[in-house]
């Protein structure tokens, strides 16, 4: 109804902002929920609150921004985003600044940022350049080199390592290539040759800590204190939310600390502990709301690329969404994958409203020859 | 390469593969909502309860608060166990910006040694920065006075008092109370045996020796609570329930602290004990070993240069009364006397000539009387009053070693009294089995003939030997001696019952009537501790007892000044007062003092003194000796021969 409202007073003023209201909602109501979320699990720190309030901003401001470039400039420009993104992947390999273990920043003096984010973005454009470029439904070497593109990425930021990211990245490319008509016989091709590539990856690419949270996962409790603590402790704040949750600012598990990185990635714990079972059915429907909408626009785009690229990128978004909670509710090992738009933290979510600035571009600006 | 873009491009057909691509994927995306939901249901709804338990499992601690110890008081309501506040001071390590510079400017107010601050940053290690360590253990009045005002100047450390034992009589009464000290892992591990590890979780101290450890179920109490809620590091947010301990019973000792003190000041300096029983109840009214020591050491922990100093050859620590084993040499010969007369070995008018030798028959050994003239006609009573061997060698001889061994043991030789003390040896009652079970060793004859004076293998404690006058006083009644009284409730006590063995059966009342009368006369007549109890106000009864502890041969006479002291004879005294109706049985040992008439005698008599400061009883005249007149039978000089077993 709010939808229609806003379709119906205002379409031209959105429209002329290059800016989709029915998403800008969805997006507006779940970092509310998330602001909210970040008070009680951050100890009501106001402060948080206003660091968090300021990347919003920012994050909404690049959105916009983004959303003023019409699609055909994103299809020119996909190329050149996907090239720049692999050397500075190789830069990072190379001259990158160390973290944690992982070699993931590159310093340009001024600001330090992650080449994968820009990745995120870049290979599913590059993929959907690439495909929407031949008749639909592609060939099947098309297809290959679709992955060729997908893995040269993949691969490099897997070696940083960041196998959660590239995983990430590499389901970005893959959706671009299913939704552009891969046909069903390769994808059981691809279905065996991963499942083939399982044992491959665990004894040459993944790191020991990789494995060690593969395997805490598989038996959290064969740890308690050690690796299977976040889980154990993240199920019990779950767990204990019950149907209606203890309330907000009433989550013991959060609030006396038990449970770890709170207000990051492991904030779906801390929202479902207050807002119980049915708090969770609110914010799954949210999240479906957006991801609907997003998918809408992919349906209703002009053409193939941008059909392809918003395809992805929603999908894309959901993953993030579906990891995150598998993995604080124990139904996926720990990947630091933040809850999109909830969870407390930067970089990620200036790229994922870039995403959706994308999205809003291909929303609403259409050229004249629409067939609608 | 061709052109890679293809002309004509089948719009529809392409939205149409799309749009089929974009259901499907809609599809996925509905089936992975159903799978977190399906997970989440899983956890909140179906496990809710289990989830629950664990996350209150996690904020909620229980912690365990100490009840106090009862106390413990003499009969007349003296405190002989209380419990004091002890004061230590405790450093909270992370209000405290530099610890060692803070140690340093406390150390100029207060006493601290390297150990207290090796033993601080040791247990640091294993602590929450927030929770507070022990810097000083026992901080002593003037310096918690002097830390006290200024407090202000040391944020994150401060004074904390717990309740500790104090017992304020010291020594005098050590081997009877014991004391607490801090439960050690042997403590712990009898305690989860026994299933009390819960009760035990905030207590400090435990009973380690004599009354403190022997009812420490009775004197600890219960365990209290206090529920609150703690956040991951441990820190309590706030308090939610609190269940206060029940605090330990207040218990009531048959000790009469005066009495006892009277023991102390008795012994001074020499070793022995000394046990006095009411035989009517068989409340152990004193109980003393020296020498004794000081039991407040061990409650905070002995230093090693301390507890060095109790390990001497004169071995304090040793509860002389209860766990010391003894030849009770003449002490038991009333016993075995009535024994005699019981079997009807022999009567009241049996009667064998003393020259101060007795032979047996094919045997070339000669076994001598401590009076080596001999004492001529002799008599039970007589016998029994100036304690003459020759008699007593040849009513053992009569009896034989099973029937003297099956009375001894009715009358407590050989078994654990069943006093309230965890303190105690059984001695040995010696018999063939016996002997041969511990000893390895054949019973011979003249074993039998040294068991008449409570010599040979029979070792005996002072509380048996006590227990035993108890039990021939009150007539074959066998009393268990006890040193609690009863529990303390709201200011008055509640006395526990009288705890029996089976009596011993009388076979005829007038045997026990003549052993009672003899040992009347050992101290009123002409017997072997007249001299002790000259000119009291009271009646007294004994028998002396000199224990040999290195046999002299046939034709060797004791000679003190050749023997190294700890071979001297220990002197030993039973007795009991008034004589009609005894209020009080006791047994004095005095290792290595020498004669029981002259050494420990006076220290019984000290004590019965004592016991009756604020009693008056009638006059009393000498009992005469009713029996008929001995010295009327003259022997000729070939009749002075030793007194030879008549098979």
């Amino acid at each position: 109804m709010l939808r229609m409202k806003l379709d119906s007073h205002s379409r031209s003023f959105w429209n002329r902002i290059h800016c989709d209201g029915t998403l800008l909602l969805g997006l507006l109501v779940l970092m509310v929920v998330g602001l909210a979320t970040i008070y009680s699990a951050g100890g009501q720190d106001i402060a948080l609150i206003q660091r968090q309030c300021t990347r919003l901003a920012l994050a909404l401001g690049v959105m916009l921004v983004v959303a003023q470039i019409p699609p055909m400039a994103y299809q020119k420009l996909s190329v050149y985003f996907y090239v720049i993104g692999i050397a500075m992947l190789i830069a990072v390999l190379v001259v990158g600044v160390s973290s944690k273990g992982a070699q993931r920043w590159l310093d340009l003096g001024f600001f330090r940022f992650q080449p994968s984010e820009i990745m995120k973005l870049a290979v599913p454009m590059m993929v959907a350049w690439y495909i929407s470029r031949f008749n639909l439904p592609p060939r099947t070497w098309h297809i290959l080199i679709g992955f060729v593109l997908v893995a040269i990425p993949t691969l490099l930021i897997a070696r940083q390592p960041d196998l959660g990211t590239s995983l990430l990245i590499a389901c970005s490319g893959v959706f671009a290539l299913f939704l552009a008509g891969m046909s069903w016989r390769f994808i059981s091709f691809v279905a065996v040759a991963a499942s083939a590539f399982t044992p491959i990856m665990w004894i040459f690419l993944m790191q020991d800590y990789q494995k060690q949270r593969v395997l805490t996962f598989l038996n959290p409790e064969s740890d308690p204190l050690g690796s299977g603590y976040h889980i154990i402790q993240s199920q019990i704040a779950i767990g204990s939310g019950g149907a209606q949750g203890k309330g907000w600012l009433q989550g013991t598990q959060s609030q006396l600390e038990f449970l770890p990185e709170r207000h990051t990635d492991f904030i779906f714990a801390v929202f479902s502990e207050e807002f119980g079972f049915w708090g969770v059915v609110g914010l799954l429907a949210i999240y479906a709301f957006i991801v609907m909408r997003g998918m809408l626009i992919a349906v209703k785009a002009q053409d193939a690329f941008s059909k392809i690229l918003a395809g992805s990128i929603t999908l894309t978004f959901f993953v993030y969404v579906f990891v995150n909670m598998g993995m604080v509710s124990g139904i996926l090992p720990v990947v630091g994958v933040p809850l999109p738009l909830v969870s407390y933290g930067g970089t990620s979510m200036v790229t994922l409203l870039a995403g959706f600035g994308i999205l809003m571009a291909i929303s609403t600006q259409r050229r004249i020859v629409s067939r609608e | 390469m061709p052109s890679p873009r293809i002309l004509i491009k089948d719009h529809s057909a392409e939205a149409n593969l799309f749009a089929r691509r974009t259901f499907i994927g809609l599809l996925v995306v509905f089936v992975m909502i159903a799978m977190v939901l399906t997970n989440l249901y899983y956890l909140q709804i179906s496990r809710f309860e289990d989830y629950q338990t664990r996350a209150d499992g996690n904020r909620i601690k229980v912690l365990p608060v100490a009840p106090n110890r009862g106390l413990i008081y003499d009969r007349n309501g003296i405190l002989l166990a209380e419990n004091r506040p002890v004061f230590s001071l405790q450093v909270i390590p992370e209000e405290i910006d530099d610890l060692e510079l803070t140690i340093n400017t406390l150390s100029i107010l207060l006493d601290i040694d390297k150990e207290d601050v090796s033993d601080f940053y040791r247990d640091l290690k294993g602590t929450r920065r927030f929770k507070p360590v022990n810097l000083i253990n026992r901080l002593k009045p003037k310096e918690v006075a002097l830390f006290s005002a200024q407090q202000h100047k040391y944020p994150g450390i401060s004074v904390e008092a717990r309740l500790a034992r104090y017992y304020p009589y010291g020594s005098a009464l050590t081997h009877v109370i014991g004391y607490v000290a801090k439960i050690n892992k042997k403590d712990l591990q009898k305690l989860s045996e026994a299933g009390f590890e819960a009760n035990y979780a905030a207590t400090y101290d435990i009973g380690k020796r004599g009354i403190e450890k022997y009812h420490e179920e009775k004197l600890h109490g219960k365990v209290g609570f206090q529920e609150v809620e703690v956040n991951n590091q441990g820190r309590i947010i706030r308090i939610l329930d609190f269940s206060p301990p029940a605090p330990g019973q207040d218990i009531v000792l048959n000790i009469d602290m005066e009495l006892q003190q009277e023991a102390e000041k008795a012994f001074a300096g020499m070793k022995g004990s000394v046990v006095a029983i009411d035989p009517r109840d068989g409340g152990v009214l004193a109980l003393y070993s020296s020498p004794s020591y000081d039991p407040n050491l061990f409650v905070h922990g002995i230093s090693s240069k301390n507890y060095k100093k109790l390990l001497t050859t004169d071995r304090p620590l040793f509860n002389r009364a209860t766990q010391g084993q003894y030849p009770p040499a003449s002490t038991v010969k009333p016993l075995l006397a009535l024994t005699g007369l019981e079997a009807k070995v022999i009567t009241p008018e049996s009667r064998i000539y003393d020259v101060g030798k007795y032979k047996l028959k094919n045997v070339e050994r000669e076994w001598r009387d401590h009076n080596p003239w001999g004492h001529g006609w002799v008599d039970v009573t007589k016998a029994i009053e100036v304690s003459c061997d020759i008699f007593f060698y040849d009513l053992a001889y009569k009896l034989g070693i099973d029937r003297i061994s099956e009375s001894m043991y009715e009358f407590g030789f050989g078994d654990y009294t069943g006093i309230d003390l965890h303190e105690e040896a059984d001695g040995i009652m010696p018999s063939r089995g016996i002997v041969k079970a511990l000893f390895n060793l054949p019973w011979y004859i003249g074993d039998t003939i040294n068991i008449g004076i409570g010599q040979s293998y029979w070792t005996a404690t002072p509380v048996q030997l006590t227990q035993s006058i108890v039990t021939l006083v009150n007539r074959g009644r066998r009393i268990i001696p006890q040193i609690i009284r009863g529990n303390m409730q709201k200011d008055k006590v509640v006395v526990q019952a009288i705890k029996e063995r089976r009596p011993i059966a009388i076979k005829d009342e007038h045997n026990w009537d003549i052993v009672l009368d003899a040992m009347y006369g050992t101290v009123n007549r002409k017997g072997s501790a007249r001299n002790a109890f000259k000119g009291t106000n009271y009646t007294s009864a004994g028998k002396t007892g000199t224990a040999q502890l290195v046999s002299i041969a046939a034709d060797e006479k004791y000679d003190a000044s050749k023997l190294s002291k700890k071979n001297h004879d220990n002197a030993m005294y039973v007795g009991y007062a008034p004589y009609d109706k005894p209020q009080i049985v006791l047994s004095v040992v005095l290792e290595n003092a020498g004669h029981g008439g002259a050494q420990a005698a006076p220290i019984a008599r000290k004590m019965m003194d004592n016991y009756f400061k604020d009693q008056t009883f009638p006059e009393h005249q000498v009992i005469e000796y009713l029996g008929q007149e001995l010295e009327e039978l003259k022997l000729t000089q070939t009749e002075l021969k030793p007194v030879v077993a008549q098979p």
